[in-house]
């Protein structure tokens, strides 16, 4: 690929990139209500999206070969146990990911 | 002057909440953002590249698959495409932020174009006290987000074979903040169903169709799942 090719691919993965972010307040601008269709969707996707997200971070976690997606299950329940305890982001982000470096570095 | 004064208050006030908000995406950007730097340098890029990368793209996912395009044969159409399937989600992200971002003035493009996984995720779930401007609240949230991952590729670029120390398992930061938001989602929540729907169709989608071609699948599911239980979650909404 020359250098010109190159700017090329990049400025057509930016402004697909943008296509997504901006079409649906393009589509569902102004002063015009959305259908309440979407508004709908609108409201009941953040729960699902956050599930979908959750997913998508442990996509590459296999449960049938070493080790068996067991730091993140261990790592996993840290974070959901603390969180519970005491309800503070930060703490339970940190705590959960130093458990995993242990685990992912000295022990698995 | 007064009413300068004000202002100014209003976007410290926005910043000063935001910031400890961010102070996760703070660690994991600036490593998978020198990582991605290091990563293009180790390619064979000039290093501006992951810098430019970064501010006209600024999606990690993309940017590292872009960079195994770049170094194939040319081919637009498919550069594109490509570019389209593994941004989808941020159509859900809008679609979700109609409202919020409603009312935000000038500051609207900036949020629509720096919208991430990341920033999506703490402006849907922040809860703002009253005397915090939204608006400032998401455009500082964004900014700050994005700074992170502009650093972190411009330092893992320009640095990055510096950096020794052993880092393994630090990008779970990320895993981490999502389970936490999505628990703080859940225990708010008055029903369950949007949630479950979620995790289920994505699992199953990803069980299917493997891991780097589940999520649109899974988005389709999801929209399909929530239209199917339209009656019951709008019962608990209201």
């Amino acid at each position: 690929m020359t250098l010109t090719q190159q700017f090329i691919t990049i400025g057509l993965c930016a402004v697909a990139t943008m296509l997504t972010r901006f079409l649906p307040f393009l589509v569902f601008s102004g002063d015009r209500e959305a259908p309440k269709l979407v508004q709908y969707i609108g409201k009941a996707l953040p729960g699902a999206i956050f599930g979908m997200l959750v997913v998508y971070c442990l996509k590459g976690v296999s449960v049938i070969s070493f080790s068996y997606g067991l730091p993140e299950l261990i790592a996993i329940c840290v974070v959901v146990l603390i969180h519970l305890w005491q309800r503070k982001m930060l703490l339970s982000i940190a705590t959960g990911t130093v458990v995993y470096m242990l685990l992912v570095q000295l022990v698995f | 002057m007064n009413k300068e004064k004000n202002k100014g208050g209003v976007k410290i006030r926005a910043l000063k909440h935001a910031f400890p908000k961010t102070l996760p995406i703070l660690a994991g950007f600036l490593f998978l953002g020198m990582s991605y730097g290091f990563y293009m340098r180790a390619e064979g890029f000039p290093f501006y590249f992951p810098i430019l990368m970064s501010i006209v793209i600024f999606g990690g996912s993309l940017e590292f698959v872009a960079v195994s395009m770049l170094l194939s044969l040319f081919s637009p159409v498919t550069a594109f495409f490509m570019a389209l399937v593994i941004q989808a989600r941020h159509l859900f992200y809008g679609i979700a932020l109609l409202d919020k971002y409603k009312g935000t003035g000038k500051k609207k493009p900036y949020l629509i174009f720096g919208m991430c996984d990341e920033s999506f995720s703490i402006n849907c779930s922040a809860e703002i006290p009253e005397d915090v401007d939204k608006g400032w609240f998401y455009f500082f949230v964004t900014l700050l987000n994005q700074s992170y991952w502009v650093l972190g590729a411009s330092l893992g670029s320009l640095v990055g074979s510096l950096v020794a120390f052993n880092t393994e398992g630090i990008e779970f930061v990320m895993t981490a903040m999502f389970i936490v938001i999505f628990l703080e989602n859940w225990l708010k929540e008055k029903q369950h169903i949007s949630s479950l729907i979620g995790v289920i169709a994505s699992v199953i989608c990803l069980l299917l169709f493997g891991k780097d071609s589940f999520l649109i699948p899974a988005m389709v599911c999801i929209v399909l799942l929530l239209f199917a239980f339209k009656r019951p979650i709008g019962r608990c909404e209201k």
